[in-house]
């Protein structure tokens, strides 16, 4: 047991070496991250002789991984959020509607009339005036079903088609709801992400999670509520014909029409014609600025096609007013004046200059097909952040050092053993932590120093053995091997129930839990490695070295 | 010259009494199930959804005045709380709380406003280092998968000691395993600590922790077992509880030295949760001396652990094992 073959020394010698090549830039962390950094940036395109300086205070050489803080320690915002995705079957019904009327509009003479009527939020309702031939109606509407391409909804299609009485219903089918979830998940995310990353925030975490949940992190931001304000509403932008005015929100509009808002005024409301005009899909730019009386407002241009029905439209409807709509909310309404051909304009509404801003932000980064709900939200403060940083280091030298003084006491020489092991192996923890870029939160400096605590176990448990079997006049060496041999099997079992406890952890828990079962886990396992080979082939050197007639541990 | 906290060779007796450190551990385990019931837990908003706002300024903290305050904006329950830390004497911080307002949502950005400005309007040199919200549809999910994680921990060792030893081990384990949990619990509902979601990671730890405990008895169980093949059950996990006696101090204290270490200097923050831990090192170790070997004692195990007897599983104590 106490034998180590060349390759078994060099092997645990460059672990150990490993460990602390990886785990040095942690030593020098605010000076690391200032040039991973500029690194970034350089690669960016963005070469300033500023940025150059600072990536050459890093060796190239060296490795630049670090332990990533959390947001806990780090301050920041946390956002977990709902994307409403069912809001988007609505449009599609919307998308689908000239369709369907095309389709039915053939077949007038045996079927009649046809009128879209209001349905439940995810269908679309059309009625025809000869109930008699509904089954011929559902038929053609049928026809237009299209096959869903997917793994999972292989063999369905994208609409399921019904009646009732004399109307017909269309509705999504399950498979193309979930083709039609992704999608909508795909699209928030990325909005979302280009909405955080053009206000300038670093390194933000957007990401899927579940069917239609969102986590999004952000470290440095002050608070989730600004974290929220720059990701915004929908930032759905729609220009709609104007039907009237009133002032009750009661009021009832017939089909097709809707019941707005307007925008910083009480009991306005404006009756619009449901269908917009044109939508903010056709925007190419947004910009803050100014109106003619100096109110901040937001210039926008649109893209040709959009400029074509612009044109007409307000060709066509000079001295009416029409309505522009952000988030179900009429921004304003003005009154078409003369005809907009250029495609560009300017929204004034009761926006502050950095309303202005951020919207201009929103608008440029595309509308959200859905709207968020927000489930679960946390800010830290730097400063807090920063203050647990300190406690947490403090409290993990003195454990640190109290735990090697009480190892010496108790063991001697056989102590500093198990201290030397112990330094490794916090240096190998930092450096896995490194390596595959884990997250350091409050609880994962908890479940370093508890690690700290109990590894050393494993060196108890050998060296308790070893003095029962020195007892037993056993020589030096033999005893040491036997102590080894006996001690193994409590040692795997002892920490084997640990991991497994540590492992269920990581699967189950969120947030900081998931960084302590991370920081505990690779502790079990840089432990029972420190224990079993650092410290055996410390002693194993010493005993060739000395060949000690008497063992005093 | 060497520091031995445990003289060599002891032969204490752990079983002699057995009636009254077993009975203690059933009162505890009884009287922790009443305090959960009656006392309950001071659950967070992980658990009950809500938000809570952490505090700091340059004035002393007025609880009454901050709670006047946030009264006129009808948040319901509402709680306001001074954060005391040693380390720290001119900490001026308070946790305010209050229950989650209506819908799924966790907090809308005016609820959390109002209370900010609310605050500010009675000191205008606070602070806001900390906001936490969480919707009543999270926090359901969150409860749920605590408890889960906590079963899939408890069966998945259960399984492992199986495998390892005999099924009375996993017997005695789980015994002590589920001792340390509802004590734990227990204590939690007496100090009204609050419980949340970092409880549950310590939760965790000291199943891991008590089992590291109780396995390295039971290792040395095992192993004289099979060396003493004639000795009294009760003499022999008495003999195996006094060699490994000096490794359970040790490692207890190591592990001690670093969580107190950490409940001290470590911040407010994480309080609770090292307390948790603490208290699980201290109940784990006892537990596995105090529960998992009284249990293991009185199921008995199968003594033919080399097979070397010829099948009749041997001795007065393997009645049980079929």
């Amino acid at each position: 047991m106490l034998q180590f073959s060349l390759t078994k020394k060099v092997l645990i010698w460059g672990v150990v070496a490993l460990g602390f090549f990886f785990a040095m830039p942690n030593g020098f962390y605010s000076r690391v991250e200032a040039v991973n950094d500029a690194r970034v940036q350089i690669e960016n395109g963005n070469i300033t002789p500023e940025l150059m300086r600072t990536a050459s205070n890093w060796p190239s050489f060296l490795p630049s991984s670090l332990v990533n803080l959390g947001l806990d320690l780090r301050g920041g915002a946390h956002l977990l959020a709902r994307v409403r995705v069912d809001q988007v079957y609505e449009a599609r019904m919307d998308d689908f509607w000239p369709e369907v009327r095309d389709a039915l509009r053939s077949e007038r003479a045996t079927i009649g009339t046809i009128r879209r009527v209001d349905g439940v939020v995810d269908d679309l309702r059309v009625r025809i005036s000869e109930p008699a031939q509904i089954a011929r109606a559902v038929e053609l509407v049928s026809a237009l079903a299209r096959p869903v391409t997917s793994l999972s909804g292989a063999g369905s299609n994208d609409i399921v088609v019904t009646s009732e009485n004399d109307i017909i219903i269309v509705k999504l089918s399950e498979a193309e709801k979930i083709l039609t979830d992704n999608r909508t998940m795909e699209q928030s995310l990325e909005i979302i992400r280009r909405r955080v990353d053009e206000a300038g925030t670093r390194e933000p975490t957007i990401q899927r999670q579940g069917t239609d949940r969102v986590l999004i992190q952000v470290p440095g931001i002050g608070s989730s509520e600004e974290l929220k304000g720059i990701i915004g509403k929908t930032a759905k932008l729609t220009f709609h014909k104007v039907i009237s005015r009133t002032s009750k929100a009661t009021q009832r509009v017939q089909s097709r029409q809707v019941l707005y808002p307007a925008q910083g005024e009480n009991d306005v409301y404006y009756i619009l014609e449901k269908t917009p005009v044109i939508n903010g899909d056709h925007l190419t730019d947004a910009q803050p600025a100014f109106d003619q009386n100096n109110r901040p407002a937001v210039s926008f241009r649109l893209n040709t096609t959009g400029a074509r029905i612009f044109g007409q439209y307000t060709a066509e409807n000079i001295g009416s007013p029409f309505a522009i709509v952000l988030d179900e909310e009429v921004v304003s309404a003005p009154t078409i004046q003369s005809h907009i051909s250029g495609g560009s304009g300017i929204i004034t509404g009761q926006f502050g200059v950095e309303e202005t801003t951020l919207l201009s932000i929103q608008l440029r980064a595309g509308a959200l097909p859905a709207e968020l709900e927000y489930l679960q939200e946390s800010t830290v403060g730097p400063d807090l952040g920063q203050d647990s940083i300190d406690a947490g280091t403090l409290a993990c030298l003195i454990a640190f050092i109290a735990v090697l003084v009480f190892m010496s006491l108790s063991y001697g020489l056989f102590g500093m053993f198990a201290n030397i092991a112990l330094i490794i192996n916090v240096a190998l923890i930092f450096a896995i932590l490194s390596v595959i870029s884990g997250t350091l939160t409050l609880p994962g400096i908890a479940g370093i120093v508890l690690t700290v605590g109990m590894a050393v176990d494993a060196n108890v448990l050998v060296f308790e053995r070893i003095r029962e079997e020195l007892k037993k006049a056993k020589n030096p060496r033999r005893a040491i091997e036997l102590g080894y041999e006996r001690a193994f099997s409590a040692i795997i079992d002892a920490n084997i129930t640990t991991l497994i406890a540590a492992v269920i952890l990581l699967v189950f828990g969120s947030g900081p839990v998931k960084g302590f079962a991370i920081t505990l886990g690779v502790g079990i396992i840089t432990s029972v490695f420190t224990a079993i080979w650092v410290t055996r082939l410390l002693i194993s050197i010493w005993i060739d070295r000395k060949r000690p007639k008497i063992l005093e541990i | 010259m060497r520091l031995k906290l445990v003289p060599e060779g002891t032969k204490v007796d752990f079983f002699k009494l057995t009636k009254i450190t077993f009975g203690a551990s059933v009162f505890a385990m009884i009287l922790s199930v009443f305090l959960f019931f009656f006392n309950g837990l001071n659950l967070g908003i992980d658990f009950l959804g809500g938000t809570t706002i952490r505090t700091d300024s340059q004035q002393s903290v007025d609880v009454s005045a901050y709670r006047a305050a946030l009264d006129t904006l009808e948040l319901g329950d509402v709680t306001v709380t001074e954060i005391f830390d040693i380390t720290k004497p001119e900490l001026n911080a308070a946790q305010i709380r209050f229950e989650a307002q209506s819908g799924e949502e966790a907090a809308t950005v005016e609820v959390v406003s109002a209370v900010k400005l609310a605050l500010m309007s009675i000191d205008e040199t606070i602070t806001f280092p900390q906001v936490e919200s969480v919707g009543p549809e999270v926090s359901g999910e969150l409860v749920k998968s605590a408890i889960t994680a906590i079963l899939t921990a408890i069966a998945a060792v259960l399984f492992y000691i199986w495998l390892r030893f005999e099924w009375q081990f996993s017997v005695g384990a789980i015994a002590a395993l589920v001792h340390d949990i509802v004590v734990t619990i227990g204590i939690f509902s007496l100090l009204q600590i609050k419980f949340d979601l970092a409880i549950i990671a310590a939760l965790l730890t000291i199943v891991g922790y008590s089992l590291n405990d109780t396995v390295v008895v039971f290792d040395r169980v095992r192993e004289n077992l099979r060396k003493y093949k004639k000795m009294q059950l009760k003499d022999l996990l008495n003999m195996s509880i006094n060699e490994t006696l000096s490794r359970t101090v040790m490692t207890s204290l190591t592990t001690l030295i670093a969580l107190i270490s950490l409940f001290v200097l470590g911040g407010d923050v994480i309080h609770g949760f090292v307390f948790a831990m603490i208290w699980g090192v201290i109940i784990g170790t006892y537990s596995s001396v105090f529960v998992a070997s009284s249990v293991l004692l009185r199921l008995g195990v199968k003594r033919d652990w080399d097979k070397l007897n010829d099948g009749k599983a041997g001795t007065q104590f393997s009645g049980i094992d079929a």
